[in-house]
């Protein structure tokens, strides 16, 4: 049976085995009963808390305040926290992501967030030419302790605009971390770690993500940069799932399982500062590495791990390297197209296999009921 | 031009009332943004336009495509996911395109294809063309920087290019005044040296006599023009039903736009026979469209990756 280390999915446990084992590894407290929250609770209790803790904390961005609250995540805020400090913006990324930054030079801590990934684009001039440098720029006189949360689209015909997983965008740039937590546990920690954090942040939060649930302690924790987590431990091969595609790993895991395969999963959590320590011990082990991303793999945070990895290890052993993501066109809306442009845990499955035997099985598992992705109906 | 007024202003209703009907269905698995009740502007404004000026639009974009004679087959197929779309199943509801009849592209990032729309009425200026461009945008996309920047660049080369802005009051679940500082739209396009004016988008004639005279001025050369035009979304933003219950409009402020309702008014300046003929007309029309749409295939594995590039590339990643 295959055995699951992440405390933070109890629906991703419940499916193993019915037992969750805690590494010890990992920075979550142990945890069986512990409270569970769904990811978008989470997301909303971090920034709560923090708003709580810190007067100098402030949350803006397009339609935070409106009904439906950017999925519920920032839910009752302005209720709590009054207008001055919880606001939505008129349509201007550009200008607020730029007064977002003037605001942390005068000491405030902002959280701007956006309900699509594809927006920020509107506002990468501020973020890359100022955020990033200032810092640096200045000869560390001023510091920008910024936060970006931006959510990637997926199902339902999102279409071309509305779908883009850009964060290896600023993954290129010094002077900006990124976290792209997949667990509810790890959207609290790192959303928390990132409000504390000196630096600008972008906290990348998956549409996807945003149904799972499991456990997430009420007191306020960090995930901290720069450390990743293995799920599943095993000896065959790696597989990094970023973001979502962590979920779909999971799922892979089992389905590789199934046919005797033995997959070590790892969540990066945090993609800027990497935790390539991590990744690389698992592969030196396995000697296979498939990185899955919720993005193209051109010039994408997959090939950065892969690069990585094959600048540490190779000459040390036998490497078998891939990457998966989305296909490399723009994504489609039809229905029958837009479920090739994605992976997903039986295609995943078929590469990783395909990269342990090292040739094409032509294997592609038959759906499991409980390994089905999550779909939703409706634009949002 | 009652009888083809009512037969655009119906045939978009019904199409858009049907797109609705369906979507609980599951066969329209992509985001609708509908046009009801907004459906005089793209009618008056397009009713002023020549058969080979441009216009460039927005994902809430079925009335301003049909109005410029878009065809309905390929649109309902379109939101079907369905090869035989307008964009053979690849850009869906939010970027409906007919170069044929001068629709240039909607985009579902607010506010971009107003810079689009100005340098096609560039391109046009300088190839001698006589054509002007429309862009129209929402109320919302005036906050953004781009719209400043293409307002006064149009200004700059005297663009041929009307700028129509469809007040819907909303940006989302956002009144406009709790997202901007100043209301007049007009003396923010006027600012940049482009002259505007408001309209009544429950007002049909004057619509478009007032449409007319400005497209008038830019097809002169007199440069660019704003023109709002003030009118009220009756859906939900992005979806099929009403959106009374999440509390930030209410149901009798939307009422009052649809005892204005442009198409009674319409309607009831035709004899009933000639109503009826019509209507019967449109929706066969549209039974056609949606019947069309659900025979359509599937576009293939093949279309995956076909156009990302004009050839298909040898290899793209
Ligand atoms: C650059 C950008 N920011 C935010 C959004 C999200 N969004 C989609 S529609 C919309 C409201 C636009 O309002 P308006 O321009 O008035 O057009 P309407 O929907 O009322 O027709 C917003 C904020 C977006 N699509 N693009
Ligand atoms: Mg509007």
């Amino acid at each position: 049976m295959l055995q699951l280390t992440t405390p933070t999915r109890t629906d991703e446990c419940e499916k193993a085995s019915g037992v969750c084992q805690h590494p010890g590894k990992s920075d979550a407290p142990a945890l069986l009963a512990e409270r569970t929250l769904s990811y978008v609770e989470a997301i909303r209790e971090a920034t709560a808390q923090e708003m709580a803790r810190d007067a100098s904390v402030v949350l803006f961005g397009l339609d935070v305040d409106d009904p439906k609250a950017i999925q519920g995540t920032t839910k009752g805020l302005v209720e709590r926290f009054g207008p001055e400090r919880v606001f939505g913006t008129p349509l201007s990324e550009d200008a607020m992501t730029g007064a977002a930054i003037g605001m942390a030079l005068a000491g405030l801590r902002p959280i701007h967030v956006h309900i699509r990934m594809d927006f920020l684009l509107l506002a990468i001039n501020q973020l890359v030419n100022v955020a990033a440098k200032t810092r640096y720029m200045y000869g560390g006189r001023a510091s920008v302790p910024l936060v970006v949360r931006a959510m990637i689209g997926k199902s339902w015909g999102q279409g071309a605009q509305h779908s883009q997983g850009l964060h290896s965008y600023f993954m290129h740039v010094p002077g900006i971390k990124v976290a792209a937590p997949s667990t509810p546990h790890d959207a609290k920690g790192c959303l928390i770690a990132a409000i504390r954090d000196d630096d600008p942040v972008l906290f990348v939060d998956h549409r996807m993500c945003h149904f799972q649930t499991g456990p997430v302690p009420e007191a306020a924790y960090e995930v901290l940069p720069g450390k990743a987590r293995i799920t599943v431990p095993g000896d065959d091969i790696t597989i990094v799932g970023i973001s979502y595609m962590q979920t779909e790993c999971l799922r892979a895991a089992h389905y590789l399982s199934d046919v005797g395969v033995r997959a070590e999963v790892i969540d990066p959590i945090w993609l800027a500062p990497l935790d390539i320590d991590t990744i690389c011990d698992s592969v030196e082990r396995t000697g296979r590495l498939l990185v899955v991303d919720t993005a193209w793999t051109n010039c994408g945070a997959s090939a950065e791990i892969v690069a990585r990895v094959a600048e540490r290890l190779s000459g040390l052993r036998d490497l078998r390297l891939a990457r998966f993501g989305f296909a490399p066109t723009t994504c489609p809306t039809s229905p029958t197209l837009e479920e090739m442009f994605y992976p997903n845990a039986r295609t995943v499955a078929t590469q990783a296999r395909d990269l342990v035997e090292g040739r094409a099985m032509g294997w592609i598992p038959l759906e499991r009921p409980d390994l089905k992705s999550i779909e939703f109906k409706g634009p949002f | 031009m009652m009888t083809r007024l009512y037969r655009e202003l119906l045939k978009i209703r019904r199409a858009e009332e049907e797109v609705a009907r369906a979507y609980p269905t599951d066969r329209i698995k992509s985001p609708v943004h509908l046009s009801i009740g907004q459906e005089a502007v793209s009618v008056g404004i397009c009713w002023a336009l020549n058969p080979d000026d441009i216009v460039y639009g927005t994902y809430r974009g079925h009335a301003l495509y049909l109005a410029r004679g878009g065809d309905l087959r390929e649109m309902v197929a379109e939101l079907y996911g369905k090869l035989t779309g307008c964009t053979r199943g690849k850009g869906g509801s939010m970027h409906l395109i007919a170069p044929e009849r001068g629709v240039m592209g909607m985009s579902a990032v607010v506010g971009t294809t107003i810079a689009n729309a100005v340098g096609h009425a560039y391109a046009m200026k300088v190839r001698r063309q006589e054509a002007i461009v429309a862009s129209f945008f929402g109320d919302g996309a005036t906050e953004e920087g781009v719209f400043a920047e293409s307002l006064n660049f149009a200004a700059l080369k005297k663009l041929p290019v009307l700028f129509v802005c469809e007040n819907n009051g909303y940006a989302i679940h956002t009144a406009q005044a709790k997202r901007q500082g100043s209301l007049d739209l007009c003396a923010k396009a006027s600012a940049f040296g482009v002259p505007g004016r408001s309209i009544d988008g429950s007002d049909i004639e004057a619509i478009i006599s007032t449409a007319r005279e400005t497209v008038n001025e830019v097809r002169s050369g007199q440069g660019p023009r704003f023109l709002e035009v003030r009118t009220y979304r009756w859906r939900e933003h992005v979806g099929p039903n009403t959106d009374f219950a999440l509390g930030y409009r209410s149901e009798d402020e939307c009422s009052s736009w649809i005892a204005n309702d442009v198409l009674p008014r319409v309607a009831a300046r035709l004899d009933q026979d000639e109503r009826r003929a019509i209507e019967a007309e449109v929706e066969a029309e549209i039974a056609d469209a949606f019947a069309f749409a659900e025979a359509s295939p599937f576009p293939p594995a093949s279309e995956l990756v076909r156009d990302v590039y004009k050839e298909e590339a040898p290899c793209c990643n």
